[in-house]
């Protein structure tokens, strides 16, 4: 590739932010380092999310599934035996894993490297299946794999989960390691191979006839996907320093699912605009749970109430931009030119 | 029928396409019964027939859609009874059709970037590793698709989305992703449907052109008489999913049973066609 204009300015605007990041800790607080460190785990399971179901048209609700098999296996990785042994308290920890200990590096690239083998085994029956169904079909793989996850107590702690996961997940990490998703998943998408996997999305038949094995690269796809989101879990797991099987229900994907559909699927960088936005917006909704003063009555605060405000704000989104912030666009330089041109005049 | 050898093979050693005695059942329906057709390399030929006399199944047979219950079809020496349409499409058969199948989201030069993909060398996983050989194939691919693009007169329409396309402009598109597969047999379901006369007859010398220019063969399916009698050397007739006539398009212009199946038994002969 020829280093052209847009991808220095691309390079120059990744540093800058790089270098803004490693000076975080100057102007930013606990709670606001740990929003920014949210939002690049999100923006790496929205990206994973969007090229299953935005680019492919997999319509695959087993997210949450993924995300847990990459943060359990980078827990069980990074954890010291010491530790393991403390821990599993109901029964102990059987042998391959008590000793198991490894970098933090690698233990993320195994947690994805695990999701993305369990993808390929539910892939070959489940990818048979068209649209719904096979949302209904990963549904109940992501339930199997929380099951699985409670029971298997002499691997997972059952039920109590795992605390105490050293928190490497610094803030440069995430990034970096949202930088790899999305260079990754960009060099594909935009790359011939995108033009094929979104080809299958809007028209299979035509896929076949133009000679696209069209199961292989949907088998394909739905692991990349299940490998970025095993990465995202790894770091999910890390970043919140505990886990436990209650935080992987479907709920998790449907928060994925989210970020994706708001950012606009079939859009890498919607992808990452709607996991900034809906994180941030989140935890500002806290406010409105607290009680309220308004001077003549006081206001008792209400649990819940920012997910009512919430499916509102995602109500109107879905009425005045049903396709999402991007759409299936994508914000370029040329885009951010035309529009800062057009701001102009 | 088994792999080997076959009874038309005699008469047919420059055949690109061979389909001997292919019969498709649904159910109870014989959409197609015992079709013969052999197609000699560098010809353009012709299916016509009433609506629903199973010419479309028959193109689906061929294209791998449907394994037919009985006979064979030998494309280009190898027998493709059961092979899948992307495999078939590998050994050199392209189609478009007849509801025209565009990625309508995707831009006019992406839609035929796809059919270049099937020639590609260069595997997936060298794309985020950044190798040059893969950067350098997918510029080969990118020209590949402007002067396709060009050659169906669409060099300014390239990133447009193919669905704001005009109707035949989107039938030229398909045609396009279809050549981009480096064919050595098109098959075009319908090519004139819902064009103008101006425009049919455009389409005519387009296909006489392209055969030239890309040394294909063509069989095309079409309901215009002008277009068939104009552009093709031999012509089958179907009715009721069994072939009731063929021949060069003055034989058929004049037969008895392709005039009775097309405007019933009184017509007289000559009056239409």
């Amino acid at each position: 590739m020829r280093l052209d204009r847009n991808t220095f300015l691309s390079i120059a605007v990744m540093a800058l932010f790089g270098l803004m990041l490693v000076q975080a800790e100057t102007f930013l607080g606990d709670y606001q380092i740990y929003i920014v460190k949210l939002i690049f785990i999100n923006a790496i399971l929205a990206l994973s999310l969007n090229l299953i179901y935005g680019f492919t048209g997999m319509f695959s609700l087993g997210h949450a599934g993924f995300i847990a098999i990459g943060a359990y296996v980078s827990a069980l990785c990074i954890l010291s035996p010491e530790q393991k042994e403390m821990m599993w308290i109901l029964e102990p920890i059987i042998w391959p894993f008590s000793t198991l200990f490894t970098p933090f590096w690698v233990s993320v690239l195994a947690g994805g490297a695990v999701a993305a083998l369990c993808a390929l085994v539910i892939a070959l029956p489940v990818l048979r299946l068209g649209d719904d169904y096979l949302g209904i079909a990963t549904l109940g793989f992501a339930e199997i794999i929380r099951v699985v996850i409670v029971n298997a107590t002499p691997v997972t702690n059952g039920s109590l989960g795992i605390k105490g996961i050293p928190g490497h997940a610094t803030l440069l990490s995430c990034y970096g390691w949202t930088l790899f998703t999305l260079i990754v998943l960009a060099r594909l998408v935009f790359s011939n191979f995108g033009n094929v996997l979104r080809c299958i999305r809007d028209n299979e038949i035509a896929a076949r006839v133009m000679g696209i094995n069209v199961f292989c690269y949907k088998v394909l796809s739905f692991c990349l996907g299940a490998f970025f989101a095993g990465i995202g879990g790894a770091l999910l797991g890390t970043h919140l320093s505990t886990i436990d099987p209650k935080m992987f229900n479907f709920l998790l994907t449907f928060n994925v699912l989210m970020f994706v559909v708001a950012g606009g699927l079939g859009s890498l960088t919607g992808s990452l605009l709607g996991a900034a936005i809906i994180t941030v917006l989140l935890e500002w909704l806290r406010a409105i749970e607290e009680p309220m003063n308004l001077g003549f009555v006081e206001l008792p605060g209400i649990p819940g109430m920012r997910m009512v405000v919430f499916s509102l704000v995602l109500l109107g989104i879905i009425l005045y931009r049903r396709e999402g912030i991007m759409g299936t666009r994508e914000l370029t330089w040329k885009s951010l030119g035309t529009l800062f041109g057009r701001g102009k005049q | 029928m088994s792999d080997g050898i076959l009874p038309a093979e005699a008469e047919s050693a420059d055949a690109l396409l061979l389909a001997s005695d292919v019969t498709m059942r649904f159910g109870g329906v014989t959409a197609v019964s015992r079709l013969n057709l052999t197609l000699s390399k560098g010809s353009i030929a012709g299916i016509i027939g009433p609506n629903g006399a199973g010419k479309t199944t028959a193109f689906n047979v061929l294209s791998g859609f449907y394994t037919p219950q009985e006979g064979s079809v030998v494309f280009d020496g190898v027998n493709i009874r059961g092979k899948s349409p992307a495999d078939i499409c590998r050994l050199g058969m392209a189609r478009t059709f007849q509801n025209i199948r565009l990625s309508g989201q995707m831009t006019v030069l992406e839609n035929i970037m796809v059919g270049c993909h099937v020639r590609r060398r260069c595997p997936w996983w060298m794309a985020p590793l950044g190798f040059p050989a893969f950067y350098r194939e997918e510029e080969e691919i990118r020209t590949k698709g402007q002067r396709l693009a060009e050659r169906v007169h669409l060099a300014e329409n390239l990133d447009d989305q193919a669905g704001s396309l005009p109707y035949g402009a989107q039938r030229r598109l398909e045609i396009a992703r279809a050549l981009a597969t480096e064919p050595k047999l098109l098959l075009l379901d319908e090519p004139a449907a819902g064009m103008n006369p101006q425009e049919s007859l455009e389409l005519m010398h387009f296909i006489g052109h392209i055969r030239d220019e890309f040394d294909l063969t063509i069989l095309l399916i079409e309901h215009d008489m002008k277009v068939v009698m104009g552009v093709c050397q031999y012509i089958w007739v179907m009715e009721y999913g069994a072939l009731i006539a063929q021949g060069e398009p003055d034989d058929i212009r004049r037969n008895p049973d392709v005039i009775r199946a097309y405007l019933g038994e009184e017509a007289s002969p000559g009056s239409v066609l």
